[in-house]
């Protein structure tokens, strides 16, 4: 997500049409077996699903919106809310579980006072539950965008989330 | 260049079979799939490439993972004529030391991170080269990884090259015999051939149903139209990550798996369906196609012959469900993942109303092992329905968590407690609940059995994709099987009612009873929606989502009973139903409980007995993992 982006609010967002082209022309062959994929490198680009660009996308392709909502809807990975700069991926997979996973999750509620699937109001944090992300050797695991904290503490999370701005 | 013939694929496999086996100077492997990662490996080798990147002597290389994930990051040290040496837990700031001390011969001023020496680091398909550590005087007192516990009952077959190859070289897959099963199959074998070769080996889809892979390919081959080849990917089963370890280990052995599936199938595309959590396997399978496009081995007429085959990668995002056959072809569309009933089988219409063959991960890369050593080999392993081996990984409650490649037939002790090396702090065995959300717990009392398709269905289990999740006493049997059914519950597509229904009656009963609002009657209602759920779920999803329930209660009907009548949870699990106290002749007045408590709830003098307040008390449970004599008590 670019820095501009960044700043825009919930309403605001622009939608740079031609980079969306992009994406569904060049990378996807606007091809409607690739809707998945499609939406995945739209949320990668604005962090989220804006609805001008889905609208955009139902037109492009020819997939009713009434679909594409299904298809946001129904997989765990898309968001049609802005999301966060960093996003904590909190593991409640069967291993972290038994090895006191939720603990982790309700300190990580209690400190920064949200819940799962929600952003705090300073748009700093998302806190996403998921199961299992294979390191279960390391449970419980927390991984924050890209990297894994393994063993974790629910003492330690206060420190782990100051590396994070 | 592009491979033409047998004998060209030979002769780089040759190359390449030095520069794994006796490098020019000191060769460093270093792990460097997500487990290791995670636990610091990327800053290891950061740092010694850094650190070498002048000396040309040192070479600094990455491989996947070896399956012993406990003592990630793992770091394998080799040269020529010298020992091959593994180390473990090396982080950023033992590498330079552990490299140094190999150099210099010095291997006791670091026994303690020295896992142990290779006898022979060669795998199942190349054993006809000679070992090339014949004649390498080993290191005096260090063990040689075929006689640790860990390993030493190990037999790998699909986990052939992980940890021993590096991930993003075709060359060193090729230098482990890789391909070969492939060219000569597609040089010297009909279709049909290569298809009775699978069945003949009795291999069985490791996805988790067990459905006979040959049979699956001759049924799929029979039908017309275009035909297509899809791997599995999409391991959702929490606490299973066998596949995503092949993927980052070794992905060319299942690009070959799925070429020779392509072949005997007659098929010209292929997909992988890959999840989205994998963000390294999606990777490291892009690179392994391009390589594999650039030697003519995937694409157009392959080494001068006219069969053809590509392969795509897609990305799931993020459904449980969609490790479901039909679900998952629904998805490859670009549809929503929801499963449809078989009445047809996907080998007839399957994607795109195509004939579709689909296996997972370990599936394929068991075949090109199968293909080169014969179908007899094969059969050679297991028990008389389920032969070969099976990757298990070992998780939750276990000394030496990892992934455990293992001959089926084997008994599930021998594999917590010889190969995991048992229970932590010296607690006892639970149960272990093995085939993920839809397999079920097996208590003590059959842990002699055999691990096979058959015999885990018979206590009301199944194999599923292999994750072994143990638990100890401190694990609560009612909070796992509501943990299971929340997870389902979440998961569940929602078009069909057994599934959609009965998992929320089944949570909502479960969250009574840890809850301490439990009744009676609630136990036998859970066992009728359970049955209900089997009979009339449309998918494999609902009705496989009942078992952890069901076995739970048929092995630990007690604790349910405890829950309910007595309102307390044994194990010191569901808050509600237990607090802690501090036995006065047990403790010792450390004050490391007062000093850890986060609420302050611990109070007590130095040297003399201390309480709790049950007022201010969160029953975080940190006081009693933390106390060194046991005088923490659940009540």
């Amino acid at each position: 997500m670019s820095k501009a982006a960044m700043m825009e609010t919930v309403d605001a967002v622009e939608i740079d049409y031609i980079e969306l082209d992009d994406i569904i022309e060049k990378d996807f062959d606007q091809d409607k077996e690739n809707l998945i994929m499609i939406l995945q490198a739209i949320q990668r680009h604005y962090n989220y699903l804006p609805k001008p660009a889905l609208n955009y996308l139902s037109t492009k392709i020819g997939i009713p919106m009434s679909q594409i909502y299904g298809v946001a809807t129904f997989y765990s990975t898309f968001s049609l809310e802005p999301r966060g700069r960093n996003i904590i991926s909190v593991c409640l997979g069967t291993a972290c579980h038994v090895r006191g996973g939720a603990r982790v999750n309700d300190k990580l509620e209690e400190v920064l006072n949200i819940g799962d699937g929600q952003t705090t109001e300073d748009k700093r944090f998302t806190l996403e539950s998921v199961r299992c992300i294979g390191c279960c050797s390391l449970g419980p695991v927390v991984k924050i965008n890209e990297d894994m904290h393994g063993r974790i503490g629910s003492d330690e999370i206060e420190k782990v989330l100051d590396q994070y701005e | 260049m592009k491979i033409q013939s047998l004998e060209d694929l030979k002769k780089i496999s040759q190359a390449y079979e030095k520069q794994i086996y006796v490098p020019k100077g000191i060769k460093v492997n270093i792990g460097m799939a997500s487990c290791g990662i995670a636990a610091g490996a990327r800053a290891a080798l950061d740092k010694a490439i850094e650190t070498y990147k002048d000396n040309k002597n040192v070479e600094i290389c990455q491989t996947g993972c070896i399956g012993f994930c406990e003592q990630e990051p793992l770091v394998e040290i080799l040269a020529a004529n010298k020992p091959r040496v593994l180390y473990q837990n090396i982080t950023e700031d033992k590498i330079i030391d552990a490299i140094e001390g190999y150099m210099a011969g010095e291997f006791n001023k670091n026994k303690k991170w020295i896992l142990g020496q290779l006898r022979d680091p060669r795998s199942l398909l190349d054993d006809d080269i000679e070992n090339p550590l014949d004649g390498v005087d080993p290191i005096d007192d260090i063990p040689f990884m075929e006689d640790i516990p860990f390993y030493s009952t190990q037999v790998k077959i699909a986990m052939r090259n992980c940890g021993y190859i590096d991930p993003d070289s075709i060359e060193e897959y090729f230098a482990k015999k890789g391909y070969i099963a492939f060219l000569r199959a597609l040089k010297n074998n009909k279709p049909s051939e290569v298809i009775d070769t699978v069945k003949a080996s009795g291999l069985r889809g490791r996805g988790g149903g067990g459905f006979p892979a040959g049979i699956k390919w001759a049924t799929c081959a029979k039908h017309h139209g275009d035909r297509y080849v899809i791997c599995n990917a999409d391991e959702g089963d929490p606490g299973a990550y066998m596949d995503r370890s092949i993927l980052e280990g070794d992905p060319h052995s299942v690009l070959e798996g799925m070429l020779i599936a392509a072949l005997g199938i007659g098929s010209k595309q292929g997909y992988l369906y890959v999840r989205n959590e994998y963000p390294l396997a999606v990777k490291r399978l892009v690179t392994a196609i391009k390589q594999a496009e650039a030697y003519g081995l995937l694409g157009k007429n392959i080494a001068g012959t006219d069969f053809s085959f590509k392969i795509n990668i897609s990305t799931g995002a993020g459904a449980f469900v969609c490790g479901e056959s039909t679900a998952l072809m629904s998805s490859l569309e670009g549809k929503v993942g929801r499963p449809r009933a078989k009445y047809v089988h996907t080998v007839e219409k399957g994607f795109r109303e195509s004939p579709t063959n689909l296996n997972n991960v370990e599936t394929y890369a068991n075949v090109p092992a199968i293909l080169l050593k014969g179908a007899d080999w094969y059969t050679g392993m297991g028990t008389e329905h389920s032969k070969g081996t099976k990757v298990f990984s070992l998780v939750g409650k276990i000394n030496n968590t990892g992934l455990v490649e293992v001959p089926m037939g084997i008994s599930l002790r021998d594999i917590i407690f010889d190969i995991g090396g048992g229970i932590p702090k010296k607690k006892n065995f639970k149960a272990v609940q093995t085939g993920g959300p839809s397999g079920g717990c097996i208590p003590e009392q059959f842990l002699d059995l055999p691990v096979d398709f058959d015999e885990l269905a018979k206590v009301g289990s199944i194999m599923g994709s292999g994750g072994m999740i143990v638990m100890d006493q401190d694990t609560c049997m009612v909070d796992v099987a509501r943990y299971f059914v929340d997870f389902l519950r979440d998961e569940s597509c929602g078009q069909c009612n057994p599934c959609r229904e009965g998992l929320k009656q089944m949570l909502n009963i479960l969250t009574d009873i840890c809850d301490g609002n439990g009744k009676e009657g609630d136990i036998e209602f859970l066992e009728e929606i359970g049955a209900m759920m089997q009979k009339f779920s449309l998918c494999g999803l609902g009705t496989s989502a009942p078992n952890s329930v069901l076995t739970s209660i048929l092995y630990f009907r007690d604790e349910y009973e405890t829950h309910i009548r007595d309102k307390k949870c044994p194990a010191g699990v569901c808050k509600p139903l237990f607090h802690y106290e501090i036995d006065q002749e047990a403790c010792t007045g450390c004050t490391l409980c007062a000093k850890k408590c986060p609420q302050s709830a611990v109070a007590g003098k130095k040297k003399e007995p201390h309480a709790i307040d049950q007022e201010n008390c969160i029953k975080c449970g940190i006081c009693y993992e933390k106390c060194k004599f046991d005088a923490i008590k659940i009540c």
